[in-house]
């Protein structure tokens, strides 16, 4: 009895696991080993290892929220008031704050204030 | 004429749906406020992560490597295991979540003993997650090499000659001092400080004076550019691998040290022997957060897992509590990927 209860559900479950475990082990090996190839190439002002990373990410949190959280079951409609704002108001701000960040950066190496901006 | 039903077909009246005496969005008030609430706390980390994403950019040539500030693991003292401990941690919240999953999935078929087993495991796996945090913030706070900050708020560190770094208590020498802790009833009655660190500014100095072996690492990233391969005071041959902090030559080394201001061992909210003030501040304040929603998750869990034992849900021929509470659990999981992600990986 305790064996056959691999119902479609969680044989989905452990499968999801598996792909987590193994996308978060491939991002703890790049992360100690580093690549060259990736570490000091760019795209778009940030290392193409830092996009692997983010990528990855967001690869994880897709299945986390789709599997996990089940929200693949759920209505278009809470699925929709759930994702839509978060991806609009995450990438705003990210955009936002980052931008600025890199600019008061300049600021503090070109001209003559050092702190406090 | 009210619309009750609970499939999905594509001809569905607008009025109907959204006219009211029904559920437009297929859920429960419970669950459907439990995704609103996460929607607002997703947004409270955005937040957060923003701004330790607007610090690290104001200060990105500054800001200390993760990979040689969380190097610690347990059992295995002194030796240097870059990102292995923070990774584990990441796998046992992942399972902790798998564990919650089959726990609902359990609940959907109305198995109480299973949904019981798993959720006591997702509570042992939580536990696990929030003494491994403790045990990160307490290596960080105690520090491991300590280092000197300048007049100016830099950071220096010390490496040997051959670049590897050193401790301050290898090579300061203990003078005849006596600078004891100023506290309300030995000095001004109405300020005091905290405790001093192990060595002074002079004996940090000294120590560095007698032993020609001893160099500075600034904070600032090394980049072999026109500009750093003319500057006299970086050294010429140990400035080897670009993104490594720099190391400067005897000569500058010993000029920075003549601005030193304090010795900096371990980290508080206000300084640190990493880098820049900020990182500390922020490293504190973004996964102490995370820990306490770990630390809620885990009490609201147990409190959970305690009605499913007492049967109050098979009872209520519904275990939907335990999907509310496991989209509480999940949400956690998630933010943790994203803090990882931000804080050691990239």
């Amino acid at each position: 009895m305790a064996q056959e209860h691999a119902s479609n559900g969680t044989k989905r479950i452990w499968n999801v696991f598996i792909l987590l475990s193994a996308v978060t082990l491939v991002e703890v090996i790049l992360g100690i080993f580093k690549p060259e190839v990736l570490y000091h190439n760019s795209f778009l002002a940030m290392n193409l290892l830092n996009w692997i990373f983010i990528l990855l990410t967001i690869y994880k949190a897709y299945y986390i929220v789709w599997a996990f959280m089940h929200i693949e079951g759920e209505e278009s409609s809470l699925k929709n008031a759930v994702v839509v704002p978060l991806v609009f108001l995450v990438l705003y701000l990210m955009f936002i704050l980052l931008i600025e960040g890199d600019y008061i950066y300049d600021v503090f190496r070109d001209s003559t204030i050092k702190w406090n901006f | 004429m009210n619309f009750m039903g609970a499939t999905v077909t594509t001809a569905r009246n607008e009025e109907k749906i959204w006219g009211g005496g029904n559920e437009p969005m297929q859920s429960s008030y419970g669950k459907l406020m439990m995704w609103f609430f996460i929607v607002s706390d997703a947004l409270t980390f955005t937040g957060f992560l923003a701004a330790y994403g607007l610090s690290r950019f104001k200060f990105i040539e500054a800001w200390p490597l993760p990979d040689e500030v969380f190097n610690h693991f347990p059992f295995m003292h002194g030796v240097n295991a870059p990102m292995y401990y923070v990774a584990l941690m990441t796998f046992i919240l992942i399972f902790s979540s798998v564990t919650m999953v089959l726990a609902v999935d359990a609940g959907h078929q109305l198995k109480k003993d299973k949904v019981a087993v798993y959720m006591f495991l997702t509570i042992i796996g939580g536990l696990i997650f929030v003494g491994s945090q403790a045990w990160e913030w307490k290596n960080f706070i105690k520090g491991e090499y300590g280092a000197i900050e300048t007049k100016g708020g830099s950071i220096l560190q010390f490496v040997d000659i051959t670049g590897k770094r050193v401790k301050l208590e290898d090579f300061a020498l203990v003078l005849a001092e006596d600078r004891i802790q100023h506290t309300a009833s030995n000095g001004i009655w109405f300020s005091s400080e905290g405790p001093l660190p192990s060595f002074s500014v002079n004996e940090v100095q000294a120590g560095f004076a007698a032993n020609p072996n001893i160099l500075i690492r600034t904070e600032v990233l090394y980049e072999a550019t026109d500009a750093t391969k003319a500057d006299k005071t970086l050294h010429p041959t140990l400035n080897v691998k670009e993104k490594h902090k720099s190391i400067l030559t005897r000569e500058a080394s010993t000029a920075m040290l003549a601005k030193a201001q304090y010795v900096v061992e371990g980290a508080n909210l206000e300084r640190n022997e990493y880098g820049t003030r900020l990182f500390a501040n922020f490293f504190f304040f973004i996964t102490g957060f995370h820990g306490f929603h770990v630390i809620t998750g885990i009490l609201i869990n147990i409190i959970i897992f305690f009605n499913v034992i007492l049967g109050t849900y098979e009872k209520r021929r519904s275990y939907e509590m335990v999907e509310k509470v496991g989209l509480y659990w999940h949400f956690v999981d998630l933010v943790w990927v994203f803090v990882f992600t931000f804080f050691y990986l990239v």
